[in-house]
């Protein structure tokens, strides 16, 4: 009967067995290839490798084989492989507007200079499932000739936002000639009060379903900003590196992302008048909620620094950025599996010992109640025989 | 007891106990300054680590820094080597640094511990790593960092003995039985981790160097040896520890700390010692007498 503890290294390698049949499934249907996960679920892979922290579709697309599907499980796989690797150094800043734009839209504006561009959605797919799907290995229903179109455009475009820096009407994001170093998440323990290239930085890796409620929260008054999605581009854009032993730039590869910037009302303050102010959101691979739900999950933690008044959760960067990160949470809440049997004992000693002396309490003042019950009674006699 | 794992089924391609030179480097500055300042939260650049965050990350990396290769190690989970978590852990480190471990306490140099200290009295020679959930003792009344940062440099304590008079004044006693909140060197309240609060007079001027390892919140703390411990109190309220009216089912034992475990459908009860190797110990020693 002791031995139900016991045992644990057998229990832990029949695991591991079942664990990889479970993830195999039916033998007769043919195996998953990591390439296949890559090519044809891009939107898992580009979640992974966004809260995982690392550029690699290759790697991504074998978490999620290895998890069989569980992202968060594969978002955790690729950052404990992420943390064996050494630093190289730190890239140029990401020149977003030489984007090669695949999408790009603005609600804010009917028309803007380059031109709106839907690009691949499934915003209008009016969501009726496709059962020809089910049909393996069909034909593919697609027009070649749209499929050519679809190249990414050519040249540079402006950003939305920065066509109403004329009048001045909105706060401008430049690079800082003597600006500190940005601090650097995977480096550095989170510390408060945090710059925002540090919470940018938690909300890039943050768990998207985590971000899109905060975000959702701050829509239905919860720190309201009156939101506009100003520009959501998505695209290729180049990755450089300083080298220097060279002193110049280099290119070391492209990679997708999206990119959105809201547009957002502030109402001034005493040195300030009222202007429009920005959100930021970045997400690797194709992933317009993540990103837009992070511009206002950004927003509304700039209260304190805007001069807001900060009265709800979704303005406090502790309460958002201690919470953001699934690897932290999922690893936190699940903890709970493990054996706690010390705590819940003691826990017991004492719900036992304060019932005891409850318990002993209830029956010291019934008895107390009975003896001057009785004390009560006696008299009544001894006064009807004197009557 | 001791088991060396084969070369063979050493993990390749990492470095010795898993973590990079630089990163145990940090480690270790991180852990000079705890050992400096003790029972102060030291926060440190805590790193991914194979094993979910809140399953012991902390006290991984503590040991990963600190181990070398003529270590012996000890890994127990609620005072049982068998558990799985520790069981788990155990491996890893045969696996990626090679060393040898032991289930016996008094063979061992380093111990990892989740919410049990050993039984049997440590020593000079050994290390007490403890793996520990929240750092902040004060979490509870003050979740804002921030704010609990400013309370531990102001040794400003009013909250948590607000929260004790309240316990005693609702049920008669404080309420809390593990994790209970320590006074480290006359300064610093600290959390002993979730250990019952039944091993915290051992923490008291113990021999060995107690170090603890938060790697989900990003803090590590020390109790250096010899250091004066005081478990929260009030003079007409002095602290005590858990008492049974059991002895152990199995070695017979009335100072340990005992897990209860139902053993019929009828709701049965038996009481056995949680630490398993001092449990072991006594029913070895029985023997042979």
């Amino acid at each position: 009967m002791y031995v139900a503890v016991k045992g644990g290294e057998r229990a832990i390698e029949r695991s591991w067995d079942l664990l990889s049949s479970n993830r195999r499934g039916d033998e007769a249907v043919a195996e998953l290839s990591v390439d296949q996960i890559r090519e044809q679920l891009g939107l898992a892979v580009a979640r992974v490798m966004t809260e995982g922290s690392v550029y690699d579709e290759e790697l991504a697309a074998l978490a999620i084989k290895q998890a069989a599907g569980d992202l968060v499980e594969a978002i955790f796989l690729l950052r404990a492989y992420r943390t064996t690797l050494p630093r190289f150094g730190y890239t140029v800043p990401l020149d977003t507007e030489a984007m090669l734009t695949e999408r790009r839209i603005s609600a804010a504006f009917k028309d803007i200079p380059g031109g709106q561009m839907l690009g691949g959605t499934y915003d209008y797919t009016q969501r009726l499932l496709d059962f020809s799907l089910l049909a393996e290995g069909g034909p593919r229903a697609v027009n070649t000739s749209t499929a050519n179109h679809s190249a990414a455009q050519q040249e540079a475009m402006p950003r939305v936002l920065a066509l109403l820096d004329k009048e001045g009407l909105i706060e401008q994001e430049k690079q800082h000639a003597d600006a500190p170093e940005p601090g650097d998440l995977s480096r550095e323990p989170l510390m408060f009060p945090v710059a925002r290239p540090v919470r940018l930085q938690n909300l890039a890796r943050a768990d998207e379903g985590f971000l899109l409620a905060v975000g959702y929260a701050t829509q239905r008054g919860y720190a309201n900003s009156h939101p506009f999605a100003g520009e959501i581009r998505y695209g290729e854009v180049a990755v450089e590196l300083e080298l220097e032993e060279l002193g110049f730039a280099v290119e070391i590869g492209d990679i997708d992302i999206t990119e959105c910037q809201m547009i957002n009302q502030f109402a001034g303050s005493g040195d300030v008048p009222p202007t429009f102010t920005q959100g930021y959101g970045l997400a690797f691979g194709h992933s317009e909620r993540k990103a837009m739900a992070m511009a206002l999950v950004d927003r509304a933690l700039r209260a304190q620094e805007l001069g807001e008044t900060v009265s709800s959760p979704t303005q406090d960067a502790e309460f958002v950025l201690y919470h953001s990160d699934n690897v932290e949470a999922s690893g936190f809440v699940q903890h709970l599996k493990l054996p706690h049997y010390v705590d819940f004992q003691s826990e017991l000693e004492l719900l036992r010992r304060l019932r005891a002396g409850i318990e002993k309490e209830a029956q010291r003042e019934h008895e107390a109640d009975a003896q001057q019950q009785a004390h009560e009674a006696q008299p009544e006699p001894s006064e009807e025989n004197a009557a | 007891m001791n088991a060396r794992i084969e070369e063979s089924a050493m993990a390749e391609g990492y470095n010795f106990a898993y973590l990079d030179e630089q990163t145990k480097r940090m480690i270790r500055r991180a852990l000079l300054k705890a050992v400096a300042v003790p029972g102060h939260q030291v926060p440190f650049a805590s790193r991914e680590m194979p094993l979910p965050y809140g399953w012991g990350t902390g006290g991984l990396q503590v040991t990963s820094a600190i181990i070398g290769r003529s270590d012996t190690l000890k890994v127990i989970d609620q005072g049982s080597d068998e558990t799985t978590n520790a069981v788990n852990i155990r491996r890893f480190f045969a696996r990626t640094a090679g060393v040898a471990t032991t289930t016996r306490t008094v063979e061992a140099s380093i111990i990892q511990t989740r919410h049990r200290i050993p039984e049997t009295p440590l020593t000079e020679a050994q290390i007490l790593v403890y793996q520990v959930p929240m750092p902040e003792p004060l979490f509870r009344l003050e979740p804002r960092v921030s704010e609990s940062r400013k309370l531990h440099a102001l040794a400003d304590y009013g909250l948590i003995n607000v929260k004790y008079y309240e316990d005693i004044v609702q049920h008669g006693s404080i309420a809390t039985t593990y994790d209970y909140p320590v006074l480290v060197n006359d300064r610093y309240l600290t959390s002993p981790s979730p250990i019952p609060k039944f091993d915290n007079p051992k923490m008291h001027m113990n021999p060995a160097l107690q170090l603890f390892g938060a790697g989900r919140e990003r803090r590590i703390y020390a109790i250096p040896p010899y250091t004066k411990v005081r478990s929260l109190d009030f003079e007409d309220h002095p602290f005590t520890i858990q008492q049974w009216d059991h002895e152990c089912a199995l070695c017979g034992s009335r100072d340990s700390f005992l897990d209860e475990m139902i053993v019929d459908d009828a709701g049965a009860r038996m009481f056995v010692c949680s630490d398993s190797d001092y449990c072991q110990e006594r029913r070895a020693a029985q023997e042979d007498a």
